[in-house]
Parts: structure tokens; sequence; C-alpha cells
């Protein structure tokens, strides 16, 4: 065996060692998956079943509340089942998330433009604020902040979770839009000043478009952290404005803790995660250094 | 149309930056510096949020009680240790798995994603699962040891000795992806040719390793453990659905004590001065943390 093949071998002894790894690894993915399709009783089986009928018990649970009699009659269709809890704080996740993601993107857009482009004051302070306000433990803010949001009206309102997430957010979103900015080469503007066009315009005319892959990466990253996000929603909303991971996190309200039912709900929150991570691609590491490492 | 004839020519270049960061620092000013300033006069105050007397100030009380008290050390012990236990077992794990897949294969781009899942997911979602798989009875991963290795149960999430561990695994599951990224953004910033040159020399591997790639490598892991450090420091998720803190105090590590006093106990001054001093130690880390980043940034 020359040293080529020698190489060859080794590379792919490793790949299979990776390979094997990342399945011990990435179990508690495929138990969650288990336990949410397999029947009360086989998802406590020891030794645990590892073949089983995959079944949709949980996933209707969670949404459906069953009621005793019919709830009445839609075009003919007699109703037996009512909407869970669950299912309208998946609603308010949605909403919130994309609202709050749509403002972040678009503000951070424009901030990270100024940090990136424009002579500003006290630039580097000003930036150290902005991130300082995303490292910071939610705990820090939150006893004040809930103080606020009862004395103004804004404590378990779908609004004044979606401001909170955008501040989050936008900080976030400054620094990556930065980067993005930071990649547009100058001469764009430049040419479109010397046509006349104030740089207002130049900006929304000519850089704005050229921004637009960084916004959707911006845009993803934020999506996926407000889906995700516990301690705001836990501590700024009730009832009514409630997301889903914190209802996950309380088994979703029921009395007793249903696994199968938590585990269908979990299952639910992380599989849009892992489409949208295979979405953000090779920006994943400039988005988690805040754009200071670029692939 | 000529250009120079409407509304938008006429906005100057400082009005635009105005007009683009006003909306930035007002969403700050409002949400985090206000709250900021306010949770730092309650620091000073005696209050309580439930009680309806308004808050009396005290002075710097608040502050030395915190210092003086024996509990507030423990729970800065057990912080302590579940930061550099986690950090250490990610770093580890970490970097061996960004040294395996530092290399050229098929497949290499969706086996590193998938190596990054985990700490894509809410770690509160994550955590609650994990106190499911961790149960001593009916848990799956008692099981597993118990057939493989022949371990007895464990009573991970319940027992003094077990508790601390069953938060490190957790975080350790979540988020050793961090450190493989960053490590192997690192390790592909190393020229080849260095590689070639010492393979020329008949470098044995720990030199190449030692004077290759290591320095290459150290800025970017600085940065990772800072930043994991920096991290922990916000870890109450996981806390507040794996062990609640429990057994007795025995995971309640600071953000989650913070949570305790002023959310379960009412004493609204106090866990703001304590929440101060965590706001002070996050300040210095992410002072060191961007101007790291920064350096990175110009490179």
């Amino acid at each position: 065996m020359n040293e080529f093949q020698r190489r060859a071998l080794k590379n792919r002894v490793i790949v299979v060692i990776l390979v094997v790894l990342l399945c011990v690894y990435l179990f508690p993915l495929y138990w969650m998956f288990s336990t949410a399709t397999k029947s009360k009783v086989d998802a406590f089986s020891l030794p645990p079943k590892w073949v089983w009928r995959p079944q949709g018990d949980n996933f209707r649970g969670i949404f459906y509340v069953g009621a005793g009699g019919a709830l009445g009659t839609v075009r003919g269709i007699e109703l037996k089942l009512k909407p869970s809890a669950f299912l309208r704080q998946l609603g308010n996740s949605i909403v919130v998330s994309f609202v709050s993601t749509l403002l972040a993107t678009f503000l951070g857009a424009l901030s990270g433009y100024v940090f990136s482009r424009m002579r500003v004051r006290g630039k580097d302070d000003l930036l150290f604020v902005i991130l300082s306000s995303r490292m910071l433990p939610p705990v820090v803010i939150a006893i004040p902040l809930v103080m606020m949001y009862r004395s103004l009206g804004l404590f378990d309102t779908r609004f004044g979770l979606i401001i909170m997430y955008t501040v989050f957010n936008l900080a976030f979103a400054v620094w990556m839009m930065r980067s993005f900015v930071d990649d547009i080469p100058r001469e764009y503007e430049e040419a479109a000043l010397v046509d006349g066009y104030s740089r207002f315009q130049a900006f929304f005319k000519f850089v704005f478009p050229e921004m637009r892959v960084g916004m959707v990466a911006t845009a993803i990253f934020s999506l996926i952290m407000t889906w995700n996000e516990f301690t705001f929603s836990l501590l700024l909303t009730g009832e009514r404005a409630r997301t889903a991971v914190p209802s996950i996190a309380h088994s979703l309200g029921t009395a007793g803790v249903n696994w199968g039912h938590i585990a269908a709900g979990s299952f639910l929150m992380v599989l849009p995660v892992v489409v949208f991570t295979f979405l953000l691609g090779g920006n994943l590491i400039r988005g988690f250094t805040f754009g200071a490492i670029k692939e | 149309m000529d250009v120079r004839s409407t509304w938008a020519n006429r906005v100057s270049d400082r009005g635009m930056l105005y007009l683009f960061l006003l909306p930035t620092f007002g969403f700050l000013l409002f949400l985090v510096i206000f709250p900021l300033i306010w949770s730092l006069y309650l620091s000073f105050c005696d209050y309580s949020a439930n009680a309806a007397r308004p808050p009396v100030f005290i002075g710097i009380e608040n502050y030395s009680s915190i210092f003086r008290e024996k509990e507030v050390w423990d729970r800065f012990v057990t912080t302590g240790k579940f930061v550099l236990l986690a950090v250490a077992i990610e770093f580890f794990l970490g970097f061996g798995i960004a040294m395996l897949l530092n290399r050229e294969f098929y497949g290499k781009g969706f086996l590193t994603t998938l190596f990054i899942l985990p700490m894509m997911f809410s770690p509160a979602v994550i955590g609650k699962f994990f106190r499911f798989m961790m149960d001593t009875n009916w848990g799956i991963i008692n099981y597993i040891l118990g057939r493989l290795f022949g371990i007895p149960k464990i009573a991970w999430t319940t027992s003094y000795e077990y508790a601390l561990y069953s938060l490190v695994i957790t975080d350790v599951w979540i988020w050793t992806p961090f450190i493989i990224l960053l490590s192997l953004a690192g390790l592909s910033s190393v020229p080849s040719y260095l590689y070639e040159a010492a393979d020329v020399d008949r470098a044995s591997g720990w030199f190449k390793f030692r004077y290759i790639t290591l320095p290459y490598v150290a800025p970017i892991l600085i940065l990772a453990v800072l930043f994991r450090t920096m991290d922990a420091f916000r870890f109450f998720d996981v806390v507040y659905v794996l062990t609640e803190g429990g057994p007795g105090y025995a995971t309640q590590i600071i953000p989650f004590y913070i949570y305790k006093l002023a959310f379960s106990f009412w004493r609204t001054g106090r866990s703001c001065a304590l929440a101060y001093v965590l706001l002070i130690i996050i300040i210095a880390l992410s002072n060191i943390y961007i101007t790291y980043l920064n350096r990175l940034r110009r490179a």
C-alpha cells in the first residue's frame, strides 16, 4: 500500500467513525420521534420497542380536546373536538416570530448600513451597547420589565411580546447586517451619488436590493431564536399570549405529565428548525459570531 | 423623471443617519436601558413587588448583604462548577469532532450541519425531553447504561450527587456544536501550504498540530470559550425544566436564583442587586469578547 492509498483508507475509516458518532449523538431526536408516534403502552415499555406502528394519537391529542357531546355542527358535520390551548399557543408562536423578525430585520438593515458606511460619533460604544443588550441574561431586566408591562397594559399581549423580541433580534440584526453591507462594493452607491441621487435614494435603489441575501440569513436566524425563546414568554405572558415553548415546559397545561404529548409537541417545535438550519448552511458561523467570521 | 425633483432627494446624509438609527435606539432605550435604570434604583431599595408598600431607599444594604451571606456564595460556587465542567467537556468534544470533520469527503456539508443541529433547538424543549430520558425508572438513559455497562439506576435529576451533572450533560448536548462550528472555521483558515512544507521536512503529527494548527485556531477557540462562559450565565431555561433548581438548592445557578428571589420569594430589591452583580460580570466578559470579535473582523 502506498502513501496515497494509506491516506484514502484513513479518511474512509474516520468518516465511518463520524457517522457512528453522529448516530449516538442524535439519538435523543430519534427517541423524541419514536415517543411521539408510539402508543402510550409502547412508549414506556422497557426494553424499548424498536419496531412499532407509527400512530398519530399524540399529535391529535395536543391539537384537540375531546369533548363529551357534540359542540355543534358546521356545514352538516358534527363537531366533537374542541381546539386545544396548544393550538392557539402555536399560532401565537408563529405570529410573534414572524412579525418581530420582519421588524428587526428591516430596522437592523437600516442601522447596519449606517454603521458600515457612515461616520457616527461614538460608533464603537454604540455597537457595544447594542451587542451587550443581546448578551444580557433575560432575568436581569425581567424584574423591572414585568412591572413596566403590567402598568402599561402590555402584559400578556402579543404586541408586548413582539416588541420585546424585536429588541433582541434587532441587536443581532444590526451586527449581522453591518457585516453583510461591508461585503457590498461601495462603487454601487458612489456611482449613484455622482448621478445626482441623494444617499437616501441610492440606498433604497441600489444598496438595499443587494442586501437581500444577508437579510434572508438574518431573518432565518431571528425566526429560529424567537421561535425557541422561553424566558420572556414565560415571564411576560399569561393565558392569552403564551407561546408554545413555555407551554411544553409546563407539560402543555395538562394535569399529570403526558410524555407522549410532550414528545409530539417537542417534535413539532424541532422540525421547522431542522429545515431552517439547512437553509442557513454557510451562514451559520457568521450568525453565531455576529458577522465577525465569514465562511 | 429627474431624480433630483423628489422629496427623497432632499433627505440629507445627516437626516438619513438619524432616521435609520432612531428606531433601533428607541427600542433599546424603551425596553433595555430604561428597565435597567429602574432596576438600579430598586437595587438600592427595600422592596417587594407584590406588597402594597412603596420602595424604601436603604443604600447599599442589598449589595452588602449579598456578599455576606453564605447562601449566595454557594450559588456562585455551583455556577462556577457548572460553567467549568460544561465548557471543558464541550471544548474537548467539540474540538475533537472538528478535527475529524476537517477533511475532504463526500457529504461533508450535510454531515456537519447534522452535527450542528442540537444548538439550533429550543433549550427549554430539549431540557424537558431530557428529563423524560433521564427518568430514574423508565428513562432510556438508565436503561442503556444498565444494559451496556451494568450500571445501577441513577437518579439523574433528583439526587444531590447527580442533579448538577444532568444539567452539564444537557448543556454539553446542546452546545458542543458551537465549539465544532468555531473550531472548523479556525481549522479551515490554516493555509495548506504550511502542512505541505512541514511534510517535506518530515515533521511529526504533534509538531504540525502544536506549531501550525494551534496558533491559527487559538484566537477562535478563545472566542468560543468566552462566548460559552458568557452564555452559561444566561443558562436558565434548562434549569427551569430539568431540575427546577433542586434537590434543595443543589442546582440553583445564579440566573435561576435571581428568578427565584424575584418571582417566588418576591424579594425584588435584593434580586435587582444580584442581577446588577451579574450584569457587571457579563459586561466585563462581553467587553473582552467584542474586542476579540473586532480583532478577528479586521484580520
